[in-house]
């Protein structure tokens, strides 16, 4: 039998993420799609840690930590570092979380993605600074809970639409994905390898300690939230739109957030503005999907 | 070859014909020249490396940091407000024992805002791990970036080259403009020992627990420790290459002196005259400049002053609540020797105020008669 992604593994056992973590399986993929011709920049994010303290490394790619508002600009210095010392065939991938990337980092990020340069930029979103300890972030969806936000009804705020913001930068790749759908995100990953330009994509990856779940249940949540629409799978290549997976009939987003500890706070007219909201962004992806931009 | 270039633009040329392969930089009053000339080399394709124009100072040394790790020879230039925006990455990459090279324009800080010269901003930076150099002439400052690539990569420490913001960004003087194929067997291509490579995949950067950061700290101690000669020795070279010496301290007419002048940056120079004057008034003054700052320059210091010469230090800089930075430093460098010179601290020209051959003449007259404080700064503002 044919595998239906690369058996080749650039990701090692013995790394120092949480038991059930989203960003291991989407390290794994990532890199899967990238191959070994691969450099990582890492700002301050959990995988500062997930790959491990020196001398260990749990990636076996080229790594390089860099500062928490530093990933965009830090990559983009290492791939002109490389191609002026005759090396232009290297992938290098910026690797933040949502808060390095909806927050701390966006100017960075905005500022490498205006000036195109050539290099992927992954956001791996688990909704929150997971890394110190579950703080709200700009991806952190209304209704959660975080010890930033405490209260009952968790977060106030809705979670920052960070893909129509890259896209008004009119790069030549967006993309996004989560854990559940491997062979979807490994043929992401392969394929913004071979776009030049600045190439964005953004993964939802679950967070058990942060989400407040079973660690068994993270290809469930993961899964889970593509079937209730709480995340598309798209792609937009050259203003090009697509969902790459549209079901037919959306499951209620009750199913997503009930298992969420996170969530628990939610009283049923907050979820009904949830899923109304979520009603009307699938209302506008079919649109997109249907028009093809 | 001669030719008249203002400081910003002999900058430049340093980073041009030290074969910089990647630059990344972002325009701040008054370095901006400098960002300008590369763009416009660039693009007519005379400058030889790769040009990011980065949205902001923070990014352009993480580019940096980026381009260096990949083993790139890298080059950037800012000012004030710039330098303090890129704090943060300033010690990342000297923990990162990566050879950067960059050109701090000397410009005061805000608030309130002020565009002249200060050298607050690039003292500010003094814990940040850089080498730091302060330079007199446009001539210097080309030759400084020059040297400052040979001794950063040798000590795998980045450097800081200061000139002062429009006393020498904007005078236009005479500098000469070395041969490509000179500054090339004097400055040979860097060749780094270790870089992102994907054929010996490595992680750089990784948590250390204390006792592998301890070591790690006190081996910048050690290659901080034979940077002083090596400064020196890297000044020798040049001036055997090119017929300019350079070192740690200058000093003018000070063997003899019985109080000499303590300057930095352009002021080195006006202060020449003043001694000159003096000297002609029958005063027996002298001049030290410093023109390295970090690693402190004990060894010189220690060299080029004896028990019996006062020194009159001028400080364009201030750490609130305590005195001028220079000041401070050579007062702490001279406290382990058992017969010590005295020292006396002025502070100036702060926010770029004109510091003038009448003030550095009063500023010695202070020390001479005894009337200056040898605990607290005099404050000294030019007359007119």
């Amino acid at each position: 039998m044919k595998p239906s992604i690369s058996v080749d593994e650039l990701m090692t056992s013995g790394h120092q993420a949480c038991q059930g973590c989203g960003a291991t399986l989407t390290m794994r993929y990532a890199l899967k799609g990238l191959g070994p011709e691969t450099v990582v920049v890492l700002p301050a994010c959990c995988w500062t840690i997930i790959a491990g303290a020196a001398p260990r490394c749990s990636i076996g790619v080229p790594l390089l930590h860099a500062p928490f508002a530093a990933a965009a600009a830090a990559a983009s210095g290492v791939k002109a570092g490389l191609s002026a010392r005759g090396d232009g065939r290297t992938t290098v991938m910026a690797w933040a979380g949502d808060g390095g990337t909806y927050d701390i980092g966006i100017q960075a990020l905005s500022g490498a993605a205006d000036r195109d340069e050539d290099i992927i930029y992954c956001c791996y979103d688990n909704e929150a600074y997971m890394n110190t300890g579950i703080q709200r972030s700009g991806g952190t969806p209304s209704g959660a809970w975080t010890m930033t936000t405490p209260g009952k009804e968790g977060s106030e705020r809705p979670k920052k639409d960070l893909d129509a913001i890259m896209e008004a930068h009119r790069i030549p790749y967006i993309a996004t994905a989560t854990p559940a759908y491997p062979e979807d995100m490994v043929r992401k990953f392969a394929k913004a390898k071979t776009i030049k330009g600045f190439r964005f994509i953004h993964v939802l990856s679950p967070c058990p300690p942060g989400w407040k779940y079973d660690t068994a249940d993270t290809v469930k949540l993961s899964r889970l939230a593509v079937q209730t629409g709480m995340f598309a799978l798209y792609e937009i290549a050259e203003g090009r739109f697509k969902l790459n997976l549209n079901p037919a009939k959306r499951k209620p987003v009750g199913e997503y957030l009930k298992p969420q500890g996170r969530f628990r706070g939610l009283k049923p007219d907050a979820e009904a503005a949830i899923q109304a909201e979520v009603d009307a962004r699938w209302a506008l992806l079919s649109q997109r999907h249907a028009r093809g931009t | 070859m001669k030719k008249v270039l203002m400081g910003n633009h002999a900058a430049t040329l340093g980073a041009a014909l030290a074969r910089v392969q990647v630059v990344a930089a972002y325009p701040i009053t008054p370095a901006t020249q400098i960002v300008e000339l590369i763009a416009e080399m660039s693009a007519k394709g005379t400058f030889p490396g790769k040009f990011l124009r980065v949205e902001s100072e923070h990014s352009a040394m993480a580019a940096l940091l980026g381009a260096a790790t990949a083993g790139a020879r890298t080059f950037t230039a800012t000012s004030s407000q710039g330098l303090a925006y890129m704090h943060e990455l300033l010690h990342w990459v000297s923990g990162a024992r990566l050879p950067v090279v960059m050109v701090d324009v000397n410009r005061a800080l805000a608030a309130p805002w002020n565009l002249w010269t200060d050298q607050t901003d690039s003292l500010s930076q003094r814990d940040t791990g850089w080498l730091q150099f302060y330079c007199a002439t446009n001539q210097e400052v080309l030759d400084t970036v020059l040297m400052a690539y040979k001794v950063s990569e040798n000590l795998l420490l980045p450097s800081m080259v200061m000139l002062d913001g429009f006393t020498l960004s904007h005078v236009y003087e005479p500098v000469d403009v070395p041969d490509q194929k000179a500054v090339d067997a004097f400055l040979p291509p860097f060749k780094p020992a270790a870089f992102l490579d994907v054929k010996n995949p490595g992680a750089f950067g990784s948590l250390e627990t204390p006792k592998p950061y301890f070591r790690l700290r006190r081996r910048i101690a050690v290659d901080m420790d034979r940077a002083e000669a090596l400064v020196e020795q890297v000044g020798a070279d040049f001036e055997r290459s090119f017929g300019r010496g350079y070192g740690a301290v200058e000093s003018y007419r000070s063997q003899d002196a019985d109080v000499s002048l303590v300057c930095s940056g352009a002021v080195g120079s006006t202060a020449k005259q003043a001694v000159d004057e003096l000297r002609a008034e029958g005063h027996a003054a002298g001049l030290l400049r410093f023109r390295l700052f970090r690693p402190f320059p004990a060894a010189a210091l220690k060299r080029l002053t004896r028990p019996d010469m006062k020194l009159a230090v001028v400080d364009r800089n201030y750490s609130p609540g305590h005195q001028g930075i220079f000041c401070e430093e050579i007062k702490a460098s001279l406290y382990a020797t058992e017969r010590r010179p005295e020292v006396y601290g002025f502070v100036a020209g702060l926010g770029g105020g004109d510091i003038t051959v009448e003030l550095l003449k009063e500023i010695w007259h202070e020390v001479k008669a005894g009337t200056a404080d040898p605990v607290s700064p005099l404050w000294m503002e030019e007359a007119r």
